[in-house]
């Protein structure tokens, strides 16, 4: 029953660079933590490493089964995440104005993370079963467009845009890839143009057009949103080449940055280690990342290969978006940074992918 | 060409990951380049930007809204106010700043270091304020010394002043510091702590109008803490300005009338149900409030038997008394228990079962119509029309009129009064109702409660031909610039369920209370003004407070309350109002003469008032703070 080869084919790579980014991230959680002698919460690297070992556990359940059972799976992985999703709206924790998390006992769980995984998988389903040199045309979209948009609502409800956005992203890479024939393509910009203008010339109120270029454009929010990125600039650019040291960052010292263990830990780390230290980090999410199209080359069925592609897409958007964030480049939407922002739903998720990746990988040598 | 007769294999998708790769590159290197510019070419900036931490918030307070009379006479204004604070950050070396500044302030170095040590363990760059309100005297010696005292800044901020002190106070209200239930209630959005709100009266009730948008600027400041670049700024809104419907020339009379004893006065417009006067005696000091009111001075507010923290006129809850004898006669003309013709023999007394009610003129007053009744407020006549009726029927024509249920008047802790009914007796106490106290019901004792508010706005109704309207005390919400947000309008909530003809029959009693000599209010009139009204002297049953020990006292507090309520002209009500004195002992001769002046104020003094009076000047400095 068991094949000797899964473990002949374990792949070390990949779980040696998500350890090596998992106890960087410790380290940094410490420091945000730390550095400040008046902060009320100094374990939180401990509660990380808890949660990394739980996503660890969570890693082995995702790869011990063979991942073409997710095909079969799929649609009711998706359906449950849906249900979850519209229990949060009932039943969800009011934090800070949103609600996004599910009490389950002890346990608080964010729905809209797993989500993430669960899009990807149904559309992997469904590409795979209809692909073609082609590409796909507009009516054949229809069903991907639905099963994106639900969640989507659903996400936006809570409110979460940044989340909401990120599933939109994933989703459009997949479909990206899998090809969209050239026609569907072109018509599936012009509409989107068309219905953009539309929006912003007659049904957009001032103040929501207001809130849409602060939403792009931080420094219109100066006491907000624009503050926290200056702030956040300033810790990142006063790092220099070799950042201030260990536990020695003084923006980071005094709290001037927001949620710098979450949202922000990356300004911790480049104003720690400098230049030095966060093109290490780069380097190494850039190996991640390339590791996972790398597994979706070695695949050798076409599900598996989207599956790939899906979960990589889900690692590189939330990097993208993070760091570019973080040095001012992008929207300050609530994206964590995987596998080392602090909080237990985000790093389990990210476990989760590395262990569809890891499934896949293991199983390289199977044919169909 | 190949790849057009390939399927969509696994290969042709493989082929498909090299564009994927490109994308991955192009991103990351976007990334680095912008990582590139940020620690290596902008990093020396970055970093001296970083040494001071000088990158800083500094908020702007939000002007709060002012509050204006009907006249625009301005009432409730904005006064700079100049706040010493330290940044401990910035203050090097702390002991010797401290020490330098003690001495120009002229307070003991202990003093502050304990201040400044209490808030140990806040952030060092967050200011730590050592004396508000200073004064331009120590003002000017800190400026004097600026650059000697590192670390120290002073700030201007708006600060709430009551113009006319202890004047209006139950109905401006008072501000406080946002207790921390209040921030999480979720009611003030932008609140932050020490933020001071609205918590009694107009300013609570209008908080949300009157606080505005705090603003703030993005600074970059000096090692010793000074503003040397100002970033970004983004201006506060000054809160939206509030024009009350009181007359402030009748409110301050009132005022005055009331000076010394504990109770209520209440003036209405009976066209528009517009609050004219609304007065709670005795009062107390809002300012004292703002700049932080003394532990004994709080308990001994709190402590006054005369309870000056409470706006007795919607929240004092009275029997009404032969005020209540309206109703009545109203409920027995409209049933047909009695009619304009119907006389009842007055002997003093009123024998119903064993027990014996007493007029409380023992003489009694002979032969009396429903008009005479009125007028001389005959107790006898109205047992025996509360007899015919029954509780029930009674408590219908109450509630119709507006009593045992708030006004809605956009205050706190309005009472509801009480009207009794049977079902509400057994509900409540279990025992059935006993057909006696239906008579102590129908003049008004028993356990019959109203307000000042509901006595006033049931007098406003009958003055005005049965329109009961909503108490209004907002007239209108306006923007600095003048432009209206909000405009209350009349609202009628209900009409006084009686015909023409009952309601002529209760107005001419009601007049003759006034007008004729044997009338209980004779001593109201005012030639020409043409006054009508109601006496009412509430027996107190229980007593509640006063000191044991104090005889007099004691004596004081089982007088009973004194209730006139009156609208004049006559014919055209301008005016209704609605006065109540705790243990002023008679309605005719406590209340009576305090209505008179109310509307004699209103009507003839008050006139020559309505050109407006100087609206009270802003500050500059305030201003400049609106302005910027």
């Amino acid at each position: 029953m068991f094949d000797r080869r899964l473990i002949q084919y374990f792949d070390w790579w990949l779980i040696g660079l998500t350890l090596m980014i998992g106890v960087i991230g410790f380290a940094l959680i410490y420091s945000a933590v730390n550095a400040d002698d008046i902060t009320t919460q100094n374990d939180l690297h401990v509660k990380q490493m808890i949660w990394f070992a739980i996503g660890l556990a969570a890693m082995v359940c995702t790869f011990i089964f063979n991942y073409r059972n997710l095909d079969q799976w799929g649609g009711g992985i998706y359906l449950v995440s849906i249900i979850l999703l519209i229990c949060v709206l009932l039943y969800g924790k009011h934090v800070a104005g949103s609600r996004r998390w599910l009490a389950m006992g002890p346990l608080t769980l964010q729905p809209s993370e797993l989500v993430k995984i669960s899009v990807i998988i149904i559309l992997a389903k469904y590409y795979s079963k209809r692909a073609s040199i082609r590409g796909f045309t507009l009516k054949e979209l229809l069903v991907p467009m639905f099963i994106v948009v639900i969640p989507f609502l659903l996400i936006v409800k809570q409110p979460d845009l940044g989340t909401a956005l990120l599933i939109v992203l994933i989703a459009s890479s997949i479909t990206v890839y899998v090809k969209i024939e050239r026609r569907s393509m072109a018509w599936l910009i012009g509409s989107g143009a068309i219905l953009v203008s539309l929006a912003w010339f007659f049904f957009l109120k001032g103040y929501q057009k207001q809130r849409i270029l602060t939403f792009l454009d931080p420094d219109r929010d100066p006491l907000g949103a624009g503050y926290h990125i200056i702030q956040s600039k300033i810790a990142i650019g006063s790092g220099m080449l070799f950042g201030k040291g260990f536990l020695k960052g003084t923006q980071n010292a005094l709290s001037f940055l927001p949620e710098q263990h979450t949202d922000f830990i990356l300004s911790v780390l480049a104003e720690e280690w400098g230049f030095t230290g966060t093109a290490i980090i780069l380097i190494l999410y850039l190996f991640l990342l390339i590791w996972g199209l790398n597994i979706a080359h070695g695949c050798r069925d076409t599900f598996g290969t989207i599956l790939a592609v899906g979960v990589t897409a889900m690692i590189f958007w939330q990097v993208f978006i993070n760091i570019g964030m973080v040095m001012g480049l992008m929207p300050v939407v609530g994206v964590t940074l995987p596998l080392i922002s602090y909080g237990g739903s985000s790093v389990v998720t990210s476990l989760i992918g590395i262990g569809i990746l890891m499934n896949i990988s293991m199983r390289r040598f199977m044919v169909e | 060409m190949k790849s057009y007769y390939k399927t969509a294999d696994a290969d042709w998708y493989k082929q498909r990951l090299n564009g994927l790769m490109y994308f991955l590159f192009a991103a990351f290197s976007i990334l680095a380049i912008r990582l590139f510019y940020l620690q290596i070419i902008e990093g020396e900036e970055y970093s001296r930007l970083s040494e001071n931490n000088c990158i800083r918030l500094q908020s702007i307070d939000a002007p709060r809204g002012l509050i204006f009379d009907r006249n625009r006479n301005l009432l409730v204004d904005n006064r700079p106010s100049f706040d010493l604070s330290i940044i401990v950050r910035d203050a090097k070396p702390l002991e010797e700043t401290v020490g330098k500044l003690a001495q120009y302030i002229n307070t003991p170095q202990e003093e502050l270091m304990k201040i400044i040590n209490s808030k140990k363990g806040g952030a060092s760059y967050k200011p730590v304020l050592l004396k508000s309100n200073i004064g331009r005297e120590l003002l000017a010696a800190i400026e004097v010394h600026m650059f000697d005292l590192p670390g120290v800044v002073v700030d201007i901020r708006p600060r709430r002043y009551y113009i006319r002190n202890q004047s209006a106070s139950h109905l401006l209200g008072y501000l406080g510091q946002i207790s921390p239930a209040e921030l999480k209630s979720g009611r003030y959005e932008s609140a932050r702590p020490g933020d001071f709100i609205g918590k009694f009266g107009i300013e609570k009730s209008y908080q949300n109008y009157l606080c505005g948008n705090r603003g703030g600027s993005q600074v970059e400041v000096n090692a010793v803490g000074q503003v040397v670049r100002v970033l970004e700024t983004v201006n506060a809104e000054p809160g939206h300005n509030i024009y009350l419907t009181i007359d402030y020339v009748l409110q301050e009379k009132t005022e005055n009338l009331l000076q010394g004893v504990a109770g209520a006065a209440v003036a209405m417009d009976p066209s528009t149900g517009q609050i004219l006067a609304l007065v709670s005696s005795p009062s107390f000091d809002q300012n004292s409030f703002i700049t932080g009111i003394s532990h004994e001075d709080w308990k001994a507010l709190i402590n006054n038997p005369m309870r000056p923290m409470e706006n007795k006129a919607v929240q004092g809850e009275y029997p009404p008394a032969s005020t209540y004898k309206i109703v009545t006669a109203l409920a027995g003309l409209e049933e047909g228990v009695i009619d304009e013709t119907t006389m009842f023999f007055c002997p003093g007394y009123y024998k119903f079962g064993d027990r014996v009610f007493r007029c409380w003129k023992r003489g009694g007053h002979g032969n009396v119509d429903v008009v005479n009744a009125i007028a001389m407020s005959c107790d006898v006549f109205f047992y025996q029309v509360g007899q015919r009726l029954g509780v029930d029927r009674l408590a219908w024509y109450a509630k119709a009129c507006g009593l045992g249920v708030p006004t809605g008047i956009n205050l706190d802790h309005e009472g509801s009064g009480l009207v009794p009914t049977s079902l509400w007796k057994k509900q409540k106490i279990g025992i059935p109702w006993q057909k006696g106290e239906t008579l102590s019901v129908a003049i008004g004792q028993g356990y019959n409660l109203a307000t000042p508010i509901q006595m006033a706005s049931l007098t406003a109704a009958i003055g005005n031909g049965g329109m009961l309207l909503k108490p209004v005390i907002v007239k209108s919400i306006e923007t600095v610039e003048e432009d209206i947000v909000k405009i209350f309008e009349k609202e009628q909530v209900g009409v006084i369920p009686a015909s023409q003809k009952t309601m002529e029959i209760v107005k001419k009693g009601l007049w003759e209370v006034v007008n004729i000599r044997s009338g209980t209010g004779w001593i109201a009139r005012v030639d020409g003004l043409d006054i009508a009204g109601k006496t009412g002297t509430a027996q107190i049953t229980s007593r509640k407070a006063g000191d044991p020990e104090n005889r007099e006292e004691q004596e004081n507090f089982i007088k009973p309350h004194a209730w006139f309520v009156a609208y004049a002209p006559a014919a055209e009500p301008k005016i209704a109002v609605a006065v109540m004195i705790e243990h002023g002992e008679h309605g005719s001769s406590a209340a009576g003469p305090v209505a008179r002046e109310m509307i004699k104020t209103y009507l003839v003094d008050s006139e020559l008032n309505k050109k407006q009076t100087t609206i009270g000047e802003i500050d500059p400095i305030v201003q400049n703070l609106i302005m910027e």
